[in-house]
């Protein structure tokens, strides 16, 4: 087994282990140690690790969870991962989790935020809001207080109140992880047949389960031996994936788009793993650093607010060019708010700038993939022939 | 199942007939007001800043308003579809795609005279995600100035004060300067002290109103009749004299049935013998919204509470415009929302609305297009047959996309539920009777 081979089969192993296993070691290796649960699409991890808790990313239960009691819980044209993170609460999947957060992303995670204050009343649960006014003074001095709000949560949690020290030593912690996750994604870009995007998706996604430190040398494994490795190129055409921030699609749709010959070179899985685009200030305040780094260089996302209607967009049209794209498909999941009404608006601006599309929707279970394929091959074919 | 005939003609009261010149009025004045130079402000219900715009002259335009209105005269479903054909999924809320809809067939009002371009979009983000996307569609097109006020949500079941110091930090610095320089007229907080002062004296008699619904029979229906008596209030009227004098009309109108021990008037008349009381959460259905009434009424089935009638203001849990504390008045106002508040919140206010009121049970009416409502309903309605061991029901319809208005399917729903209640009432239990 070559070396990515053995990194993709670990990371593989834990994405399909709806036990959690890894999170209960991790939590049994210590008595005391707690585990915060949070869900997409941004929270700031660095505060639940100078706490000493494990900050554990809660993405639905994909394709092999069986939902049944979560369905009791939802209508038929509301998203499935709320029913599918009740499925894992409420059959026990979870039940190592001490806290959750839900951030601001949707109304469906902000009222599943109550839900669980009601079914799971053992655990705290706490509604993340983050700022729609990007001015420092406004919006940054909310956020800080929201951040100092949580800070303090944590601390009556694990108690172990976090010094500004401890969260220096967290954000050096996540820099130095953003910086790696960066890395490889810019790796995946210039040689795409090197680090396919099944693979990179599994390697990302190992950081929802893992310590920062572990995920980070996953990372830098993972890339030396992407880098080593030798694979054929082929001819494919070169596409951005967008709209799957939240809910994230199987594993074999991801699959399916390159199996149809598309080099996915950007995608938004997992937003949380490279929210922050550059390094978050490691000198002074830690909170005013974390809040002026989502005010200033945070991913944009349809979660956002964009105040100016020239910019609406244009980072979609920059990460093009900058990946050297040759088109963007929109995969977002059925029912999804932010990402189905954010959608023509982005449209319209790669319209605008001669850039092709294609769009479709997924559930995290879909099983048939023989159309998304067919549409997936349909455009990289006529991206080759006519772009 | 006894039921009344139809009515030829709409039974109309004085405060019905003030209110119907009110809304006329406002289209009027929006219809004109580029002719007569007069800026247009479109804003949402919830949340909505009616006396502050009015303090910068405006025009006040409200989408979801005119989507009502549409689905109502049974418009909004060739909206609907032509947003849908313009690439807008079929997934999302059709408030939005109504309103698209319209801009796109000529922007017509309800007096079938174009309605102007918005010069401000005042995002008042107040208990829904999707009027962030809304405004931001809408801005797409006209390109105007958009000054958004993000009220943050009551995650933890109350407002802080660090969410109070921020939406009143957004009114001083982002939204009244804003308005200042759209409007050209400078803002003048003694003016708003005035509409405010106003305003609490219509929402005075507004709570007056909702409360009478405690009597026995109840004078009004607090969901179908209600959503007429939150028109004013919860619009372009808050603040305004006309406002104070609805709810003056209605309140004496009220007064009188109460006095004559009648019930609820509906448009087929007087409501007949109560025969069940109900409270209901969640929007109704728009597009066919005399016949879903009907079903009620035809039944003996009044509604004595509903969430709905909150969503512009918790107004019967004590909340008062202040004008001695003015932008913090107004900062409370859209904190306190129905739909910015956490579901546990929501629940423990049916909860107390069901005993309060002395309800039968809960009925909740789940609106596809509306996840802020929706998402979480099915716990709500564990919780408060639970909490009350009062049995709860669940229907399903949608805003105003007449495709998911299937009247056999409610009619259905509801005639089981009320049997449901006559077996609890016999004493059977309610899970037994479904």
């Amino acid at each position: 087994m070559s070396d990515t081979a053995a990194i993709v089969a670990q990371c593989e192993a834990m994405f399909e282990d709806l036990s959690f296993t890894g999170v209960r070691a991790w939590k049994a290796a210590v008595p005391g140690r707690k585990v915060v649960g949070f869900m997409p699409f941004y929270v700031p991890r660095e505060l639940i690790h100078a706490a000493g808790a494990l900050p554990f990313g809660i993405l639905g239960g994909g394709d092999q969870l069986e939902v049944i009691h979560g369905d009791a819980y939802y209508q038929s044209y509301i998203c499935r991962i709320p029913r599918s993170t009740i499925e894992l609460a409420v059959t026990g999947k979870l039940d190592m989790v001490d806290a959750m957060l839900f951030p601001s992303i949707c109304d469906v995670i902000r009222n599943l935020s109550g839900m669980w204050k009601i079914m799971f009343p053992k655990v705290k649960a706490r509604y993340l809001d983050v700022p729609q006014n990007f001015r420092a003074d406004i919006g940054g001095t909310f956020y800080r207080g929201e951040l100092g709000e949580l800070r303090a949560m944590l601390a009556e949690l694990t108690g172990k109140p976090a010094t500004d020290d401890d969260l220096r030593a967290s954000i050096r912690a996540y820099n130095a992880n953003r910086r790696l996750v960066r890395e490889v994604y810019a790796f995946r870009a210039a040689e795409p047949w090197k680090a396919p995007s099944s693979e990179v998706y599994l390697v990302m996604r190992a950081g929802m389960v893992l310590p920062v430190e572990t995920h980070s040398k996953l990372l830098a494994d993972y890339l030396a031996a992407a880098k080593a490795s030798d694979r054929p190129k082929r001819d494919n055409s070169r596409i951005i994936v967008s709209g799957a921030f939240c809910e994230q699609p199987p594993l074999n749709l991801i699959k399916s788009i390159e199996l149809a010959g598309c080099y996915i070179v950007d995608d938004d899985f997992m937003l949380v793993n490279r929210w922050e685009q550059s390094d978050v200030a490691e000198q002074g305040d830690p909170l005013a650093a974390l809040a002026d780094s989502y005010l200033r260089d945070s991913a944009d996302t349809a979660a956002k607010y964009e105040p100016d209607q020239a910019r609406k967009g244009r980072y979609l049209v920059e990460l093009v060019k900058k990946r050297g794209a040759e088109g963007v498909i929109f995969a977002a999941p059925s029912f999804c708010d932010p990402a189905l009404l954010e959608r023509p608006m982005l449209q319209r601006v790669l319209a605008s700038h001669d850039i092709p599309y294609i769009a479709f929707k997924y559930a995290e279970n879909s099983g048939q993939m023989q159309p998304i394929r067919e549409q997936a091959g349909t455009f990289a074919d006529s991206i080759k022939l006519w772009s | 199942m006894s039921q009344k005939p139809p009515a030829a003609d709409v039974v109309k009261e004085p405060s019905m007939l003030k209110q119907k010149e009110m809304i006329e009025a406002n289209y009027e004045r929006l219809s004109g007001a580029k002719a007569q130079g007069r800026k247009v402000a479109s804003t949402f219900v919830p949340g909505n800043l009616n006396e502050l715009i009015m303090c910068f002259d405006l025009a006040n335009n409200l989408p979801e308003i005119n989507a009502i209105q549409n689905g109502m005269r049974k418009k909004s479903g060739m909206l609907i579809m032509e947003a849908e054909k313009r690439g807008h999924s079929e997934d999302v809320c059709t408030y939005v795609k109504a309103d698209l809809g319209m801009m796109a067939k000529g922007n017509l009002g309800p007096n079938g005279k174009p309605l102007p371009e918005p010069d401000v979009l005042l995002l008042s983000y107040t208990g829904c995600f999707t009027f962030m996307k809304w405004f931001e569609l809408v801005r797409e097109q006209y390109k105007c100035e958009t000054l958004m006020l993000h009220v943050p949500y009551e995650g933890e079941g109350h407002a802080t004060k660090s969410m109070r110091d921020y939406v009143v930090k957004q009114l001083k610095e982002v939204v009244i300067p804003g308005l200042e320089k759209v409007s050209g007229v400078k803002f003048d907080i003694d003016r708003l002290r005035q509409y405010l002062r106003e305003s609490a004296k219509a929402e005075d008699d507004f709570v007056w109103v909702l409360e009478s619904a405690k009597r026995r029979p109840s004078p009004i229906d607090a969901y179908f009749g209600g959503v007429y008596y939150i028109g004013p209030i919860f619009t372009a009227f808050r603040g305004t004299p006309d406002a104070t004098e609805y709810y003056r009309l209605l309140r004496q109108e009220i007064a009188a049935r109460i006095a004559q021990g009648q019930g609820p008037i509906t448009p087929e008349g007087d409501f007949g013998q109560e025969k069940y009381r109900l409270v209901v959460e969640g929007p109704p259905n728009w597009t066919s919204f005399r016949d879903f009434w009907k079903m009620f009424h035809d039944e003996g089935a009044v509604v004595v509470a509903s969430t709905y009638t909150k969503v512009g203001g918790l107004y019967d849990l004590g909340f008062r415009h202040d004008p001695d504390h003015p932008l913090e008045s107004l900062a409370d106002y859209c904190l306190g929302c129905y739909t910015n508040r956490n579901l546990p919140s929501r629940i423990d206010l049916i909860e107390k609305y069901v005993r309060d009121y002395e309800a039968d049970g809960l009925l909740i009416n789940s609106i596809k297009s509306c996840n802020s409502f929706s998402a979480g309903q099915l716990l709500v309605l564990r919780e408060i047959e639970r909490r009350t061991g009062k049995p709860a029901a669940f229907i399903e319809t949608d805003l105003v996309d007449p495709r998911y208005f299937s009247a056999a399917n409610v009619k259905n729903r509801l005639e089981s539920y009320l049997q449901m209640i006559e077996q609890k009432r016999r004493g059977a239990s309610p899970r037994a009777a479904a």
